[in-house]
């Protein structure tokens, strides 16, 4: 253990001064606050449920700039996403994650789209990944990294793609990580709450889009989808 | 970076004939302050929320040894390295260390206020490593050659022509005029630098106790970019970052923007638990993470505690009636506005700049608005009396305070005294009702007149009134 480690530890010891009998009492606190996370005060705006939380939803992403398109299942993935390419006039080449609901979509089967599966590079156009997790409360996507699933595809492109079971909307943030909670391999290296598409207020008087993330987020909500995979 | 920070008054006034930063400190008040105004009205929630959050961080700070040695093991076992650092210079040779070990010509930076404060990008640069900041407020500043002006928008005294111009320098070509080119702009020159760097340095809001995680917020999604393209991870931050759960940072980051900006949510917080794993194509094969001490440990014994619950949102600046008038580079050093008047003195020496904490109209806006309800002017005040203990302040300052608690601790005399001088003042001003000059009063009269008294001390026409009705 270095030097310094110890010397900061030791002014802390000394600077909270807590007496000696008291301190296994403080290290019980502090085991019992880490076992049992309790949420803090939860809005009531996110205790909403069905198809109140989905519009709730649908309504906070829009706000911030997402595109968000309701779908029935996950073949009507390719029609949608096409669509949204033509009518913004993005080239048809798409990075996408290894997820099942993407297997699904039956995207390789498109001949007008040129479609590849792993992690993006400069300069690919378009990202395609599933979400875990939608929260309501601030129309937020919750990403979670994995081996099939390159945390880089949301972010790279300058234009992002999230298909997200509609199943998978919560109302809180906390219900959301809740989800997460007990999945194999958790926490996930990287868990990326993405609200909108990126933004800058850097330069006056106006906010601009597309500061270094992506420019464009359209969220495909698919409501006959199993959830995505740890 | 040595403070100037004992120039303010002289920096303070130059910034008021300045229309530029007239103009954009301007747009903060309509901009964030009101913004804020608008967040908080629209969640009922928010004041239960800011008490939660003062609870956190007080639990976390009476319990803070522990709370960083659980981090630390967390953070370890997930495949990251602790570095700790007592001061700056420290910290400065830890982070070349790693730069040096990785190989590294080009480092990228997401905005850290922590780097600021150790003077860490000329570190780097001084040591043959080129250093690109990539928020795009902070690159402009690093372009400019300036330090940040402001916690959350650092190159808020820029116009967009001043930008246009810098960046027509810096990247040549022909100069643009809209923002969107402007951004598009950067994003090309700053994608090249992403993709060259072999370490990314970011901050870190959070570091959670429960998961051995670090919070990132952005909005930009540059923090991404920085720590997700180069093969390591530098995280460098300050102790007092640690929370206890995932469920407190929420509480907290339901605070963090709506008190910064008035934004719901920033775009992007996101969630690190150590370098990437081994069925991952992409991520940081190594993750680094320096905890700065710097002076931190000591106020956690001291009076100065509940300043380290401030989670960094700029609330306080964006409310300073004094902040508003001076703008952030007065203040001469790294932490601006009220915060910094609290914060640079521990860390920069309160020699060199006691003069911050009196700077300040003790209005208490930057109290109300504090997400953790700091008490930043009870705080100042501290710095206040500390500073004319030691004689910082000069002798008229000090000797012109001695004799008026002299009087106002003896409350027969002081009467007498302030009896003979307001019926002096009536005397002398009964022609003309006003002064336009006065001995010790010229800060007044320099741009107005002073009205003459009654003549009659309100200690005597209250007492007067009283009688009148008894």
């Amino acid at each position: 253990m270095s030097e310094a480690r110890s010397a900061i530890l030791a002014r802390l010891r000394a600077g909270l001064a807590r007496p000696p009998r008291s301190e296994a009492e403080a290290a019980a606190e502090v085991a019992r606050r880490l076992a049992e996370p309790r949420p803090g005060p939860i809005p009531a705006r996110a205790r909403v449920a069905g198809a109140e939380r989905v519009a709730l939803f649908t309504r906070m992403a829009e706000s911030v700039g997402a595109e968000v398109r309701r779908l029935p299942e996950p073949s009507a993935i390719r029609a949608a996403l096409l669509d949204f390419l033509r009518r913004h006039n993005l080239p048809a080449k798409i990075v996408r994650a290894a997820d099942p609901l993407l297997d699904a979509a039956g995207l390789e089967a498109e001949p007008l789209l040129e479609i590849r599966t792993g992690v993006p590079e400069e300069p690919d156009p378009v990202g395609l990944t599933v979400a875990l997790a939608g929260i309501a409360e601030t129309g937020t996507l919750l990403l979670a990294s994995a081996g099939a699933r390159p945390t880089l595809l949301a972010f790279l492109p300058e234009t992002s793609i999230v298909v997200l079971p509609t199943a998978a909307v919560f109302g809180s943030y906390e219900e959301a990580w809740a989800g997460l909670r007990g999945r194999p391999g958790f926490p996930p290296r990287s868990v990326n709450l993405v609200t909108g598409p990126s933004r800058t207020g850097d330069i006056p008087p106006s906010i601009e889009l597309g500061a270094h993330g992506p420019r464009r987020l359209l969220v495909l909500l698919v409501d006959q989808a199993p959830a995505a995979e740890a | 970076m040595e403070p100037t920070s004992l120039t303010f008054r002289e920096r303070a006034a130059a910034a008021l004939e300045d229309p530029v930063l007239r103009t954009a400190l301007r747009r903060l008040e309509s901009g964030w302050q009101q913004g804020r105004a608008r967040a908080a009205a629209a969640l009922p929630e928010f004041e239960a929320l800011r008490d939660a959050g003062v609870a956190i961080k007080d639990h976390v700070l009476a319990h803070l040894d522990l709370y960083l040695e659980i981090f630390e093991r967390r953070f370890t076992e997930a495949g990251g390295v602790v570095h700790w650092a007592r001061d700056a210079a420290e910290a400065r040779a830890i982070a070349l260390e790693i730069c040096r070990k990785a190989g590294a010509k080009t480092v990228t930076k997401s905005k850290s206020m922590v780097a600021e404060e150790i003077g860490l990008n000329a570190f780097l640069e001084a040591n043959g490593l080129r250093v690109v900041e990539t928020d795009l407020g902070e690159y402009i500043v690093q372009l400019a050659g300036e330090v940040p002006s402001h916690l959350v928008g650092p190159a808020v005294h820029m116009t967009r022509e001043r930008i246009a111009e810098l960046f027509a320098r810096h990247h040549g070509g022909p100069p643009k005029q809209e923002s969107a080119e402007l951004v598009a702009e950067a994003r090309r020159i700053l994608r090249e630098r992403y993709l060259e760097a072999e370490v990314g340095i970011t901050g870190a809001n959070f570091l959670v106790a429960e998961t051995g995680s670090i919070v990132t917020v952005t909005n930009e999604g540059n923090a991404e970019l920085t720590q997700g393209l180069p093969r390591v991870h530098l995280v460098i931050t300050g102790i007092e970052k640690v929370v206890p759960t995932v469920e407190d940072a929420f509480t907290l980051l339901r605070l963090l923007a709506r008190s910064a900006t008035g934004q719901e949510f920033s775009g992007y917080t996101t969630f690190l638990t150590g370098p990437a794993r081994p069925d991952e194509r992409d991520g940081p094969r190594k993750m680094h993470l320096i905890l700065l001490d710097n002076g931190r440990s000591a106020m956690v014994g001291g009076p100065f505690r509940e300043m380290l619950r401030c989670i960094r949102c700029g609330a306080c600046m964006n409310h300073c009636p004094v902040y508003l008038a001076a703008g952030g580079h007065a203040y001469g050093w790294v932490y601006v506005g009220p915060m910094g008047s609290v914060l640079t003195p521990q860390f920069a020496g309160l020699e060199r700049t006691w003069t911050l904490p009196t700077a300040s109209t003790f209005c208490g806006r930057c109290q109300e608005v504090c997400p953790v309800r700091i008490p930043l002017p009870k705080l100042m005040r501290l710095w206040r009396e500390e500073a004319h203990r030691r004689h910082l302040p000069p002798p008229v300052a000090r000797y012109g305070l001695a004799a008026w608690a002299f009087l106002a601790r003896r409350p027969a005399l002081y009467r007498l005294a302030t009896r003979l001088a307001i019926a002096g003042l009536g005397l002398l001003g009964r022609r003309r009702g006003r002064f336009s000059r006065l001995p010790l009063a010229a800060g007044w009269t320099a741009s107005r007149d002073l009205p003459a008294p009654a003549g009659v001390t309100f200690h005597r026409l209250w007492k007067a009134r009283r009688r009148n009705h008894a």
